[in-house]
């Protein structure tokens, strides 16, 4: 007991757990999945897991980015929501130009989709460089970009709201026709897949988390630790074009004070639920991902008990408290003394 | 026996999970006594200690103090109880002033009355005859200053029982006297003074009373005069041995081709760190060192070999060939090795396991995209562990929960795994037990054997001589001589580093 309890993905396994037991004793429909139709027509599967799933899609890519920051640069970026915002931004200017309202789309959406991977990477360049070369403490040097981020995307689009009107741009948050499960979801289990592969067929998992332990032995074991903690950034730059995708699909516009509005925080907060430690070094890339999903159920479950939308944020914190006390290593600690007391008496008895 | 028995400690057990740390030891400190704690790493001195000043708590035993039971569960209830400890490490503020620093934490009330405060401070570190003033930063004072000033803060405390855990390791000789000095005067003033180092020459210069542990359990305690230095050594590790004198015949088979092409060479190289340019070379199988007083620029000479430091001029040739090595990855490419100087800033990954630990290196030099399988890393480390005799319960084991002479040892597992044909060690043997050093000298002078080339540097000269054939003296960050066959004594050098008759520049 005491061993599964020291393995890292417990904590956000076992809030996920809680969490659904929950729902299965106050309402089971809560696990009843139908099958429907949409307004476009097309058979679709709906029910409160699949919002999860679905909603939690751009939480989870987020996370992947931003368990990365933090374990090589011991810090957070907490722009990542006006990084959507400019992506999002630059996504609908390049597919539009200066119509706002177009018949036709002037750039494939993949050209248009990897442009704003460009500048969404820039833009975590930029952060990167502020903290690898600068040495800035991430969460203030990213605070630039958090003040003026959704400016620069209102200024991209010239403070315009384009609205796209071709019904293939909104397969990315939406559906595509014949297939029931949402997109997001595909995407986020692309990006999962995909990080899985890095960290298996790189070394970017041991580099990131030496050079979060000890810079000055990373260097002088012949890493580059400004380029690694840099590269973090710029990863997590991809991860940010990738969720503003789903973003403005799912709205086939964008609204720049409100789109991923917060979400730095709830990616932030994925990572603390993961185990991992927010001072940077070691990281469970499985764990940050759940938890980003534990987030994600939390809110659809208060959704569900019509906690009003404006209260919402207070029945999270005090979840995430008890999420997060928890996880703190001092608990652990504690609880694995408690449980290894346990067990042995249990074993006298047995004797 | 008469002296009044100030500490006891009985039957004290500590258990790990899978390791006893400590078993049924006692321990017993006397009024006015200096105690040297003496064991091999891993020998259970820093559980105790830890122990008695509620870090862990004991699974079994009692503790007394001036005849009462107390139960200490945490460092506070250490310090209120009196008991002060002083670690290597400063665990004071630098960026408080001197007279904050001793009284941080110690007061209830809600106002400072600050005059009060520094007049005490000035008060106290005069009768100490410690030279810092109450209202200096406590940054600005020498490190051993800033430990003395730790004391000071444990005095005012009129603690009764004064730990120290190895303050000498990274003070020099003038400011060893100083704390000596500052120990004998607390002393007289009937402090019971727990002592822990790894330096024998000081446990005889400054003890009463020697207790050695090993491998979590109790020796014996013993008067320093009855107590012989061999004796103790062979205490320490369990078993007589002669291991001190095997190494020097070791050594007379070393033989080095002296016409034959340096294996590097270095011409003119200075870095950013203020080392004047230098000149260097060492062939294939030579053991050389650079020696001098700390802070004449010993390590920085070979971290700007190693392109640890920014090189801002010289040239190096590896094997004849011109190479550019301007960071460690340069280095590394071109076959050198570097075990630092400071192993927990520059060496040590903490939370990585021993087996990350090892493979580091070598990963680096094969590349991003090409990461070990599972099956090489482990063969790696377990092929080191048990060469070096590595002890730690499995290769998962963070280093960071290894003793310091395993640390040190994963390290150079580290390096040895890259195979590398020049290999320089900065003080590989500091702060780790003489079991170990001896096992390190021992390995220098195999591998050298084997034809690899040797930069060792260390404080204790007497290892030095033991281990090099030829050294480079250091003074004001400059060469001032180089030393080789009859030259090779302590005499010499002592006098090379003072500027005696020689200047070779």
């Amino acid at each position: 007991m005491s061993k599964i309890y020291k393995n890292q993905i417990f904590i956000p396994m076992t809030a996920l757990l809680i969490l659904l037991l929950f729902n299965l004793i106050a309402d089971p429909s809560f696990f009843k999945i139908t099958m429907g139709l949409n307004s476009a027509g097309n058979p679709v599967l709906s029910g409160y897991l699949m919002t999860v799933l679905d909603n939690g899609s751009e939480l989870a890519i987020l996370a992947i980015g931003m368990t990365l920051v933090t374990a090589a640069s011991g810090g957070q970026d907490i722009s990542v929501g006006a990084a959507i915002a400019i992506a999002g931004s630059t996504l609908l200017r390049v597919l539009c130009g200066t119509n706002t309202r177009p018949d036709t789309l002037r750039t494939p959406i993949f050209v248009a989709f990897l442009i704003s991977c460009l500048v969404a990477m820039a833009f975590g360049a930029f952060n990167g460089v502020l903290v690898a070369i600068f040495k800035i403490q991430p969460m203030v040097a990213t605070l630039i970009l958090y003040t003026a981020g959704r400016s620069i995307a209102a200024w991209i689009n010239n403070n315009e709201l384009p609205i796209i009107s071709d019904p293939k741009f909104s397969y990315y948050g939406g559906f595509i026709p014949g297939i029931p499960i949402p997109t997001p979801v595909f995407i986020a289990a692309a990006m999962v897949i995909l990080i899985t592969l890095v960290l298996k067929f790189t070394n970017l998992g041991l580099y990131t988390q030496a050079v979060g332990i000890n810079e000055s032995s990373s260097r002088l074991n012949g890493l580059n630790p400004v380029f690694i903690k840099w590269l973090t950034f710029v990863i997590l730059g991809l991860c940010v074009a990738v969720a503003a995708l789903i973003k403005v699909s799912r709205l086939s516009s964008i609204n720049y004070s409100v789109i991923a509005k917060d979400i730095e925080m709830d990616a932030i907060l994925a990572v603390a639920l993961g185990g991992n430690a927010l001072s940077g070094g070691k990281f469970n890339m499985a764990a940050s991902v759940i938890g980003a999903f534990v987030i994600q159920l939390l809110t659809t479950t208060l959704f569900k008990f019509n906690v009003p939308s404006d209260a919402l944020p207070a029945y999270k914190a005090v979840v995430v408290i008890m999420l997060v006390v928890f996880s703190a290593p001092v608990v652990r600690d504690r609880m694995s003394v408690l449980f290894k007391k346990l067990s042995a008496e249990s074993r006298k008895e047995a004797a | 026996m008469a002296d009044k028995a100030l500490l006891t400690m009985r039957g004290i057990d500590k258990f790990f999970p899978g390791v006893k740390a400590l078993m049924g030891v006692d321990f017993t400190l006397r009024k006015g006594e200096i105690h040297a704690l003496m064991g091999e790493n891993g020998a259970g001195k820093s559980t105790l200690i830890k122990v008695l000043t509620g870090v862990y708590t004991k699974d079994a035993g009692t503790i007394e103090l001036d005849g009462n039971d107390v139960n200490i569960r945490s460092p506070q209830d250490a310090q209120h109880a009196g008991i002060s400890t002083v670690y290597q490490e400063i665990t004071l503020c630098p960026n408080l002033s001197v007279a904050e620093n001793m009284y941080i934490g110690r007061s209830d009330a809600v106002l400072q009355n600050w005059k009060k405060m520094n007049e005490g401070a000035d008060k106290l570190l005069r009768s100490l005859d410690i030279p810092a003033q109450a209202t200096q930063q406590l940054g600005s004072c020498s490190i051993a200053v800033q430990q003395m000033v730790a004391i000071a803060r444990a005095v005012d405390m009129e603690c009764k029982v004064l730990i120290l855990d190895e303050p000498t390791s990274s003070l020099d000789e003038q400011e060893v006297q100083k704390l000596f000095k500052l120990m004998r005067e607390l002393k007289g003033r009937g402090v019971g003074i727990i002592f822990v180092t790894h330096f024998l020459d000081q446990v005889y210069e400054v003890c009463d009373r020697i207790t050695v542990l090993r491998d979590g359990k109790l020796v014996g305690e013993y008067e320093i005069k009855d107590l012989p230095r061999l004796q103790l050594v062979s205490k320490m590790l369990g078993k007589e041995l002669d291991d001190l004198s095997d190494i020097n015949t070791d050594k007379e088979g070393e033989t080095v081709d002296r016409t034959s092409e340096p294996v590097f060479e270095a011409e003119g190289l200075s870095s950013t760190e203020g080392i004047k340019p230098f000149d260097f070379n060492i062939r294939k199988g030579e053991v050389n060192g650079f020696t001098g007083l700390l802070g004449s620029g010993r390590s920085e000479c070979v971290r700007a070999i190693f392109g640890a430091d920014r090189v801002v001029s010289g040239t190096v040739k590896k094997n004849g060939k011109t190479v550019k090595i301007q960071k460690p990855i340069d280095a590394m490419k071109n076959g050198i090795g570097y075990l630092p100087e400071d192993r927990k800033v520059d060496g040590i990954i903490g939370d990585l396991s021993v087996r990350e630990n090892i493979i580091l290196a070598l990963q680096v030099m094969k590349g991003f995209f090409k990461p070990f399988t599972k099956a090489e890393a482990n063969a790696f480390a377990d092929e080191y562990i048990k060469a070096l005799s590595i002890k730690t319960a499995s290769a998962d084991t963070p280093i960071k929960s290894l003793s310091g002479g395993n640390q040190q040892k994963v390290i150079l597992a580290r390096w040895l795994l890259t195979h590398p044909d020049y290999l320089i060690l900065d003080e590989p043997t500091r702060g780790i037990d003489v079991g170990t050093k001896v096992d390190i000298q021992k390995l220098v002078l195999k591998l050298a054997s084997e034809g690899m080339s040797i930069t060792f540097i260390s404080s204790e000269t007497d290892e030095m001589l033991r281990t090099c054939s030829r050294l480079i003296v250091m003074r004001d960050r400059r060469v001032v001589g180089e030393l080789t066959g009859e030259d090779l004594t302590q005499n010499k050098i002592m006098s090379t580093i003072a500027g005696g008759e020689e200047k070779n520049e």
